[in-house]
Order: structure tokens, then sequence, then C-alpha cells
């Protein structure tokens, strides 16, 4: 029994083992490939390379514009999250203490809005936004982010505040702090493990989203990471060996993010996609 | 729950926390939800040189006459079939897998989840790639006649590409969602089934499987409605090609909008497609509902 239980994990570790090469092989063949030269690639993609050469990764980096494409992530996702993060957990808190008879409807249409996929307003948002000139601007787009992400978020706060009981409230009611600073100071402190969930999930989205900024981002210095290697990808279709070096660049800030967070960004994923 | 009595009072609340919500939302959701249906019905896009007079359902017309657009949108069901047929079967075996109690599981949990953090713009140019360079030098190496050419060539192999690059990029995250499930199965009932001598088999279809209908629920539609509105991937593996025979839905309005200036049926389009989405979602999440057992 003891035994066959023992083949029965054995051979579970070896299976998934041969899943997970599956799995990863295209990112090997990507690292392996970015450190070879265009003759190399073409005349064998599967063989190691010759010598680590980072030549390709030196003018990746250098075309991309790496670093102000880096920076421009960064801010967008940054600021956008902290918007969102913001003015959600107030507007759920908003919607869930005060009984209004508006605020129910306010909150209905927000749910409703959220089966809307963007291609359904994609159009009218260009034409509207373009036809302003508001386009082409990196804080544009974070208010953009923040329209776009409210939805899902104060969806989520509301699910949260709502189970966090009045009474908790009361004591700085008493004490005359003003209604923001019962929000400040009670409310906002109680919302850390939600928050957690949306801050994950909203960094995954922006952080990884094209279309949106592919509309909005127009000149070449306010680039976002997936942009810059899509336009860089684009000119690069024969050059492989620096194409190959560019879109490890383009992971690497994702994947350092996982690793130091795993626990969080699994917890995360899964606390969003369950409520 | 907090009710002021003075209209001033009110006023001063809805300003701090709803006013700035209430105005993004307004126009950056609302606006141009309700701008897309009105264009709709109008010859008006916002874009040069148009002006408003109203067409009634020219526009539609127009969108159910496109051969193209019946075309992209089979395309993308049968898309959508498959990636959520395999998504979800290799999904929840892996979910299996890495709940077996082995060694490493929490390592091959990360490892099957990675692609889900890489966005779909780059996971894209990493298979073309494969499917391009590798795939052929394999093909070449070992003459295997379907490996020998571009899948990326032709109009069968570039859709069945589209789908193992969709379905590698999604079941690790569906996975995850059925750990979860997994995970909540009280022990103590498979404990007795054991002890019943029911099989592994018996176990997971009249225990496991029947328990796990939310996780199923949450995992079809997720998987639904990425597969529906997948943009990224589409634009970077195959880019609708060849000859616009795998262009999906999204990316059909895409072009349409911005590549031939199509506006007007091409938001007609748009709101089709949500339609559909909706439709299905909630007819999907209905039936799920109704399989829901109590444990």
């Amino acid at each position: 029994m003891k035994k066959r239980k023992k083949f029965k994990t054995m051979s579970l570790f070896i299976v998934s083992t041969l899943v997970f090469l599956l799995y990863f092989f295209p990112f090997v063949l990507i690292v392996l490939n970015s450190f070879k030269d265009r003759t190399a690639i073409i005349s064998n993609p599967l063989s190691m390379p010759e010598q680590f050469s980072f030549e390709n990764y030196i003018e990746a980096f250098q075309t991309m514009n790496f670093m102000s494409a880096l920076w421009n992530s960064v801010l967008v996702t940054v600021v956008s999250v902290a918007l969102i993060i913001t003015f959600s957990s107030m507007f759920a808190y908003f919607l869930v203490r005060w009984k209004w008879k508006i605020n129910k409807y306010l909150f209905l249409i927000l749910i409703a809005s959220m089966i809307v996929p963007f291609q359904a307003l994609m159009i009218p948002f260009v034409s509207i936004y373009g036809k302003l000139g508001l386009l082409n601007s990196p804080w544009m787009l974070m208010f953009f982010y923040l329209g776009f992400g409210l939805g899902l978020a104060t969806f989520m706060y509301h699910g949260f505040i709502k189970n966090i009981p009045v009474e908790l409230e009361e004591a700085a009611v008493i004490d005359g702090a003003t209604r923001f600073q019962v929000f400040r100071k009670v409310v906002l402190p109680m919302l850390k493990p939600i928050t957690v969930t949306i801050v994950i999930l909203d960094v995954l989205w922006i952080w990884n989203d094209f279309l949106l900024p592919s509309l909005v981002l127009v000149s070449e210095s306010t680039r976002t990471i997936p942009l810059s290697t899509f336009y860089f990808f684009g000119q690069y279709t024969s050059s492989f060996g620096p194409a190959m070096a560019g879109l490890i660049l383009a992971t690497i800030p994702v994947i350092i993010f996982f690793i130091l967070l795993q626990k969080q960004v699994i917890r995360g994923v899964i606390d969003g996609a369950i409520k | 729950m907090y009710n002021e009595k003075k209209t001033i009072d009110k006023l001063k609340v809805f300003l701090t926390f709803g006013l700035i919500p209430v105005f993004v939302f307004s126009v950056v959701v609302l606006l141009p939800i309700l701008t897309g249906i009105g264009m709709t019905f109008t010859t008006w896009t916002g874009f040069s040189g148009s002006l408003l007079e109203f067409v009634g359902i020219e526009n539609y017309k127009e969108a159910f006459v496109d051969t193209r657009f019946w075309g992209s949108l089979g395309t993308t069901l049968r898309y959508v079939f498959y990636t959520l047929i395999f998504t979800n079967t290799i999904a929840f075996g892996l979910a299996l897998l890495v709940t077996s109690g082995m060694k490493g599981q929490n390592f091959f949990r990360m490892g099957f989840f990675t692609p889900n953090l890489i966005g779909g713009i780059i996971l894209g140019f990493i298979w073309q790639f494969i499917f391009s360079r590798v795939m052929i030098y394999f093909g070449d190496f070992l003459n295997i006649d379907i490996l020998s050419s571009s899948w990326l060539a032709g109009p069968d192999t570039s859709f069945w590409a589209l789908v193992i690059v969709s379905v590698w990029q999604n079941s690790g995250y569906m996975m995850l969602i059925y750990i979860a499930g997994l995970m909540g199965i009280n022990k103590s009932l498979l404990e007795a089934a054991d002890l019943d001598g029911a099989s592994t088999w018996r176990q997971m279809w009249n225990i496991k499987v029947p328990l796990m209908i939310p996780s199923f629920t949450i995992s079809l539609f997720l998987t639904l409605q990425r597969s529906f509105l997948v943009f990224d991937v589409n634009l970077s593996l195959t880019n609708g090609g060849p000859f616009r025979s795998t262009e999906l839905i999204a990316m059909h309005i895409y072009n349409e909008a911005f590549l031939y200036q199509n506006y007007g049926s091409g938001q007609a389009k748009a709101f089709i497609l949500f339609i559909i989405v909706a439709i299905i979602a909630v007819t999907q999440v209905g039936i799920m509902k109704k399989l829901e057992v109590e444990s």
C-alpha cells in the first residue's frame, strides 16, 4: 500500500515536471535566442548560444527606449491604481452608509456598466476625446483608468464595507469627528485586505494593457512597455536577436513583481475572480 | 446608517465622497456608451466632415449584410468554443495535479500561472517566433510534414495557433480558481467516501465535480468573456492574417473603425457584440446557478 502510494506521487511529480517544461519551453527558447546573432538563430533556434553576448540586449534597450518606457509604465500604473483605490473606497463607503434612493441607482448603473466591453465604447471614446484634443497625455490616461477601474473596485469595496458594523464608527462620531475623518481614521485602515486584492488586480491589468494606451498615447516619448514592445518588435521582425532580447526586457519587471509578492498575487487573483 | 437632515449637509457629504467618482465615471464610461448608441442611428461620427442626420437602422443593416462581419463572428464562435473546452479541461487537470500533495506543488502552481502575468502582446510575439522559426526547424529536422511550414502562413493552422496560445495563457489562471474550489471541499466527505470504498474516479464525479459547480461557473464565465473580447494576442500573433482569416470580432471592430473608417457600422457591430456577450453570460450564469448543490 505504502509502496503504491509512493509510486503514485512519484509519477504525478514526473507528469507535473513534463507539463511544466511544456509550459516553459517558449520562455526558455526566447532567453536562449536572445543571446545569439541572426545567423545562429536561423541555422538552429534550438541550440545553446556559443557565448553569452549582451549585444542584443544593449541594442534592444536603446531602440526600445527601455528606461523611458519603464518609467512611463510605472508612473501610469502607480498613479492610476492610487486614484482608483482612493476614489472607489470613498465612493463605496458613501453608497453603503448613506441609504439615499439615488445611491441605489448609482450602484446599479455602476454594476451594469461592468459587462459593457471596452470595444463597445471605444469608437465614441476616441472620437469624443480626440475632438477635445485630450488624447496623447499620460495624465489623461490615468484619468481614463480611474473611470474604467471604478466599477469593479467600488463593487468590491461595497461588498466589504457592507460587512463592517457601523457601531465601530460610533465612538469617533461621538468624539465629533467629521464624516471624512471617520472614514479616513476608522474605516480606511480596516479595508487593507480588500485593498491588496484590488491593487494586485489593477496593477496586472494596467501594466499589461495595450488597447487603451495605444489609442491614447500617440507620441513616442509617452509609450508604456507594451506599446514600445509592440513598435519595437514591428520594426525588428527580421532581426531576431534584439527582438528576443526586447521581449525578455519587457517581461522582467512583472516577473520581479511576482517573485516579490507571489502570495499576495495568487490570493488577489483568486479573491478577485470569486467576487 | 447616516442621514444628514439639512440639505447643505447632504450636499457636503456628496461633494466629499461622491462628486469625483460620479463625474469621472459619467464622462469616461457613460458618455461614450450613450454617444455610441446615438452614433449607430445617425450619420454623426465625431470624426471630420460628418453631420448629424438620423438614419434609423441603416448602420445595423450595413453591419448585417457585411459577410466579413459574419465570417469574423463565426471564427470567433469557433475560437471561443475550443478555447473554452481546452482551457477548462486542462486547468481542472492541472488543479488536481497540484493539489495532490506532492513535493514542490507550490512551485508548479507559480509556474503554470506565470504566462498570465505577462501581457498578451508579448506572449503573442513569443509564440510568433516559436511558430515561424522553431517549429519549422523542428519539422525539417524530424521530417514532420505538418510542422515544415509556418503555422502562421495558413488560415486553418493560424486559427489553431491562436487557440493553443490562448489556452496556454489562460489555463494557469483558471487553475487557480479550480484550486480554490478543490480546497473548499469538506475533507470529511472524501474520507467518508474513502471508507465506503469509492474509487478515486467515483469520488471525483460524485463528490468533487458537483461541489465545484461554483468554480466552474466563475471559470467558464471568465474564459467566455476573455475569449470573446481577445485582442492583444490576436494582434501580435497573427494580426488577423493571413487575409483577415483569423480576424476575431474585437479586432474586426477595431480595424473597421480605425483602419477602414467605417465608424457608424463599426459601432453598430460593437453593440451587437455587446448584446451577444451579455446574453451568453446571463444565460450561462443562470444555468450554472441551477446546477449548484448544497454540500
